[in-house]
């Protein structure tokens, strides 16, 4: 063998190791949508053996030499019918199976652990409530929703784990959400897969699943200090926030305890939930979200905070109970699997209370 | 439209023989002057039907985004002025009815109609573009055209600004105030394509009046003036919609 | 005498009204751009050969692909089959002299030249990295190349679509011979009948969608800059709502195409001759509801991707219809296998893993893991290039006697189109396998692991590459020596085939009377009988 070139023998090593022709199943997800994936590819199969058969036989029974002279005929509507009927049939059960699955990969359950990303050419950076920060990478336990708020800072970018089956473009002006639940420790592939510019390439980054004990241990030695929602105090009282969004009775702008998660009506007589997307519209373009019983004196904040400071804002109302601080959490322990009921609240604040001094 | 069935023109069996009663102006692939006639409008009406789809983009936006920010769209419409919207709109409606006289003269033979209808749907055809231009003066003057220089003081401080004022506009809010360069985007968007679409025609009017002199719609083919006609009153039908849009339905709330 | 010979001189052909002498005009212009897109392709798949960036940073890679795509899309597959072979044989296939708008058709050649020479304009002045699809904001706020030129290339080249498409209904609808009703129209007519209201209703939207681009990007009006409120999405939505069934202005005409050969190398009329025909115009109504599924993945709301799912669900049935009716035609026929016949069957066999993979796509749930990958890539090269382009060259070979009177060298023809048939698997094949594995597409550089595949990929793309200049070479020495090929050579039915080989400037010395239906080939038999016997 030592004629083959080096390259070429390197080829065989790295196919021989690498030797998967479909990616790792490393999410909860992963096996439902391979599931169809595989249906799909099985009809499309059959379906492609049947024209293929059909032609070659066709061509050898009915060939020039074989078969001089042709037959006309003019169609047969059973037949038409029947390649009319039965695909659509098979169509529209992949439409329904599909749709269960699309609407199960960006539809987060309530418990789930949030993780902020915001995209930007040319990285991506995860920040966890704890005040974990990740470039290019982004450390997930096994066991646990996530869910990813996502968020672009210039143009549209596209977040792709492919080992999850997930993927979810982060587009400026708005945030959108994916989750999935890991399933097998390993690292993955993250990829930016919306082209994005000069290093769109460049954009990709791994993503570590961990056990839920590792993970543990990575956010306590990850941590910056400060959680998230302590940035965001910080954030609030430096833009003097609290100077209209008091609890005192005559406060200009309405007290946010506890406003996560509430239902509001607006002046225009709007009814909304108040959401990640409602409070950052709000802070960025409050005339349109003013609550009603105020007055629209609220500046804008558009370029003056950025996104990230926006997520740590958002984060800080997330967890505002009825005073406004929040409880310095070196040891993001609480913010763990185990004890699901003290991550992210889901509900009006009452569950971040283990966050919040009483 | 009708579609002239394929057998219609199946009378003239052979090229041959019909060459002798051609009239000169009949292009040799027709078999018929109907036919090219036919042709003729009905290729009309489908380039119509490409200008609706190019408008159509530019009415989604507008609407969609009239939508998202009301306030904002109803304070920018203050900034037009009505007046000179009308009486643009007089305009082109006169102009509609001077080339419709002129397809008529046309059909009719009246080569000194002709000249004379289209010369008044050039005058007036111009007549709305120094209307436009005034109207786009003004929008220049205040900074209303979006980029770089756009002021936003009209929105901010309506009490200093004569057309607000008289709206009785109130104040609105900086983040709101911002998203009136999107109607004024496609304020000019829109009307700047329209003014494309009178410039062309002006054009075309100008090299028509130059033909018509010479007699050339007036002896039995009619068919680029009457093409014409669609063309012009589909621009004024555009306009009808922008000065609907644009000028009037934000002017009460 | 002949259209090629009746007038001489460069100026006959620049100035020409004469649809067959437009389409060759057409065809040489077509093919200068396929094969400076072609050579961009190389690049792609040679800079693809190893993970790493190394034969040209990542900003020329970008220019590249983009380039490619450009060039591709709005100079070759759009233009290909309508503006040559549709243009050619639309009116000798009704019996008319031309078509209804001359001069428009020869102004809209000179529109798609102008239209070329901006985009040549562009590659040499630096190029332009947006990606063909020019997504906002990156390609009016971040992006420092030629996005101007580019967007008035695509607008000009745009109109040059439109006017090819009005022309061809017009002429449908006007002048047809007597006799010559709707249900006697060749198949290839309604397939171009189709796709020219995708043309003529589709492409208005995207010349707006680059009028407010060019705006955005030259003075800032905010309309898709979300800074000032604008939304980036209505660019996707105003983009794709042409561009989706702008794949269908491709194919289209490419399935009439291989109704055509089809038909005519299996002696038969073609099987279900009304379903195929009221398929493609299925396929052009509702190619203009299934825009959205590009957005999928993009926030647009849950519900919005169910009803544009099954759309495109509903959209992949006439495509169907279409590949079973053409296998059924074969049944009981008398086939022979001459090179326009072995590109169609190569055009079926692709055409139907890049329909089928298609599905894998409109389902929502697979998309998810799907889009934005290299299997996206394969789906549509197996559409476009698999289908688009092997209908092209299954069309040039077939009408090949009727454009030139000369007959191609059988043997080798046959032979390009097997190493076609080869490279192209080889090359699109393993593109599906990368994708599935999560490769993203317009990526300069990509994990190691997927270089094998992408070896097998770029050692496709060379035999490709032989598959397609083979043509070139031999069907430009067949004008000079190939056989003389008579009026009729394949005893064909279509009115085309009824008059001299190359045809008189006027196509038919007298205006042909359709008195049979289309496909008859019992009518033609009787024609010969007659002809010996009035011979006789």
């Amino acid at each position: 063998m030592s004629h083959i070139s080096p390259t070429i023998w390197q080829f065989l090593v790295k196919w021989m190791t690498n030797f998967a022709l479909f990616p790792p199943e490393a999410s909860k997800i992963a096996p439902q949508m391979d599931a169809l994936y595989f249906f799909i590819a099985l009809v499309s199969l059959i379906g492609l053996t049947i024209v293929i058969l059909l032609v070659v036989s066709f061509s050898i029974l009915y060939s020039k030499e074989r078969h001089p002279n042709a037959v006309q005929i003019e169609g047969s509507t059973l037949l038409e019918a029947t390649w009319t009927i039965i695909p659509l049939g098979l169509f529209l059960v992949m439409f329904v199976w599909g749709a269960l699955i699309y609407f199960r990969v960006y539809t987060p359950p309530a418990n789930a652990m949030n993780i902020y990303v915001v995209g930007k050419q040319w990285m991506w950076k995860a920040e966890h409530e704890g005040g974990q920060h990740e470039i290019n990478s982004l450390h997930v336990p096994t066991g646990r929703a996530v869910q990813l708020t996502m968020i672009s800072q210039d143009v549209f970018h596209s977040f792709s784990i492919p080992a999850f089956r997930v993927k979810r473009e982060a587009i400026p002006g708005r945030y959108t959400t994916v989750w999935f639940e890991a399933t097998l420790p390993g690292t993955y592939h993250l990829f930016c897969t919306q082209y994005c510019g000069t290093n769109h390439s460049q954009m990709i980054g791994d993503v570590v699943v961990l056990s839920p004990e590792d993970f543990k241990q990575w956010l306590a030695s990850s941590t910056s200090g400060a959680s998230l929602a302590q940035d965001g105090e910080r954030l609030f009282a430096s833009l003097s926030c609290a100077a209209c969004h008091n609890t005192r009775p005559d406060a200009r702008g309405p007290s946010l305890a506890n406003v996560y998660g509430a239902k509001l009506t607006l002046t225009s007589g709007q009814a909304i939930t108040a959401d990640d997307a409602y409070l950052r519209e709000a802070i960025l373009n409050p005339s349109q979200h003013i609550t009603q019983g105020y007055a629209p004196i609220m500046p804008t904040y558009q370029g003056q905070v950025s996104e990230e400071g926006v997520i740590a804002l958002v984060e800080y109302i997330k967890h505002l109970d009825s005073d406004y601080r929040v409880q310095q959490t070196t040891t993001t322990t609480d913010l763990l699997p185990e004890g699901g009921g003290k991550a992210t609240p889901a509900g009006p604040a009452p569950a971040a209370a283990g966050k919040v001094n009483p | 439209m009708p579609d002239s069935s394929a057998i219609d023109h199946g009378a003239v069996t052979t090229a041959g023989d019909a060459h002798a009663e051609h009239p000169s102006y009949q292009r040799h692939h027709f078999e018929t002057v109907e036919q090219q006639a036919d042709a003729s409008a009905f290729a009309m009406w489908l380039f119509l039907l490409t200008e609706v789809m190019f408008f159509g983009g530019l009415f989604t936006a507008y609407l969609i985004y009239r939508n998202w920010y009301y306030p904002a769209f109803v304070s920018a419409s203050h900034q037009l002025n009505v007046v000179w919207g009308t009486l643009n709109t007089v305009v082109l409606i006169l102009s509609s009815f001077t080339m419709a006289m002129g397809v008529w003269c046309a059909e009719t033979r009246r080569r000194r109609g002709l000249v004379l209808c289209l010369t008044l749907t050039m005058t007036l055809g111009l007549v709305f573009l120094g209307i436009k231009t005034v109207e786009y003066k003004e929008k220049i003057e205040k900074h209303h055209v979006p980029g770089q220089h756009y002021s936003l003081q009209s929105f901010l401080d309506p009490a200093h600004d004569e057309a607000a004022l008289a709206a009785g506009d109130k104040p609105l809010a900086l983040d709101m105030a911002r998203h009136t360069e999107i109607y004024f985007s496609l304020y000019f968007a829109m009307t700047g394509m329209h003014a494309l679409h009178m410039i062309i025609g002006i054009g075309i009017l100008a090299f028509m009046i130059f033909r018509a002199r010479a007699g050339a719609y007036t002896g039995g083919h009619v068919t680029f003036v009457e093409n014409f006609g669609f063309y012009w009153h589909f621009v004024d039908l555009v306009w009808i919609y922008l000065f609907a849009l644009l000028y009037l339905i934000s002017r009460h709330q | 005498m002949n259209y090629l010979t009746k007038e001489n001189g460069l100026l006959s052909w620049l100035l020409t009204g004469d649809h067959k002498r437009i389409a060759i005009l057409y065809l040489i212009s077509i093919t200068f751009f396929f094969f400076i897109g072609g050579a961009l392709a190389g690049l792609i798949r040679l800079e693809l050969l190893t993970p790493q960036s190394d034969l040209m940073a990542t900003d020329t890679y970008n220019k590249v692909f983009t380039m490619h795509g450009v060039i591709m899309i709005f100079l070759f597959l759009v233009p290909s089959v309508p503006a040559t072979l549709g243009n050619f044989f639309i009116p000798m296939m009704l019996g008319a002299k031309d078509l209804a708008l001359p001069r428009i058709n020869l102004l809209s050649w000179y529109l798609y030249v102008l239209g070329g020479i901006l985009v040549i304009y562009t590659m040499v002045s630096g190029g332009v990295d947006t990606g063909w699809t020019f997504t906002t904001p990156l390609s009016t706020h971040y992006v420092n190349t030629n996005v101007l030129s580019t967007g008035m290339a695509v607008f000009i080249a745009g109109f040059s679509s439109i006017f090819t498409g009005l022309n061809f209904i017009v002429t449908i609808h006007k002048m047809r011979a007597p006799g010559m009703t709707w249900f006697r129209m060749p198949l290839f007519v309604w397939a171009h009948y189709a796709a020219s209201i995708l043309m003529v209703l589709g492409t208005p939207v995207l010349a707006i969608a680059v009028v407010l681009l060019a705006l955005e990007r030259t003075i800032g009006i905010g309309v898709f800059d979300p800074v000032k409120g604008g939304d980036p999405l209505l660019f996707q939505h105003l983009f794709w709502f042409y561009s989706h069934p702008a794949v269908y202005i491709m194919i289209l005409p490419g399935m009439g195409v291989i109704s055509e050969v089809i038909s005519t190398f299996s002696r038969k009329r073609v099987f279900g001759y009304t379903a195929v025909a009221f398929s493609s115009v299925a396929i052009a109504v509702f190619g203009f509801f299934v825009w959205a599924h590009h957005m999928f993945i993009m926030g647009i709301s849950n519900y919005a991707v169910l009803v544009f799912s099954l759309l495109t669900m509903l959209v992949a049935v006439p495509s169907a219809i279409k590949i079973f009716n053409w296998t059924f035609t074969l049944y009981k026929g008398s086939i022979t296998f001459e090179t326009p016949m072995l590109y169609a069957f190569g055009f079926m066999g692709l055409f139907t893993i890049g329909g089928m993979t298609g599905v894998f796509l409109g389902t929502s749930g697979t998309d998810i893991h799907l889009t934005e990958t290299y299997f996206i890539v394969a789906h549509f090269h197996f559409v476009m290039v698999g289908g688009m382009l092997m209908a092209f060259l299954a069309g040039i070979h077939f009408w090949w006697p009727k454009m030139t009177g000369r007959m191609y060298p059988e043997k080798i023809s046959q032979m390009a189109a097997v190493v076609t048939f080869i490279g192209f698997n080889l090359t699109f094949f393993p593109q599906f396998i990368l994708g599935t594995l999560g490769m993203p597409r317009r990526y300069a550089a990509y994990p190691p692991e997927f270089q094998i595949l992408n070896v097998f990929s770029t050692a496709g793309a060379t035999i490709l590459g032989v598959g397609y200049l083979l043509p070139v070479l031999y069907l430009v020495w067949s004008l000079k020596y190939g056989e003389i090929a008579g009026d009729n050579p394949w005893q064909a039915t279509g009115l085309e085939w009824q008059t001299q080989s190359p045809p008189l400037t006027e196509n038919f010395t007298e205006l042909p009377i359709m008195d049979h239906e289309a496909y008859d080939y019992e009518w033609l038999e009787n024609q010969k009988t007659k002809e010996v016997a009035s011979a006789g």
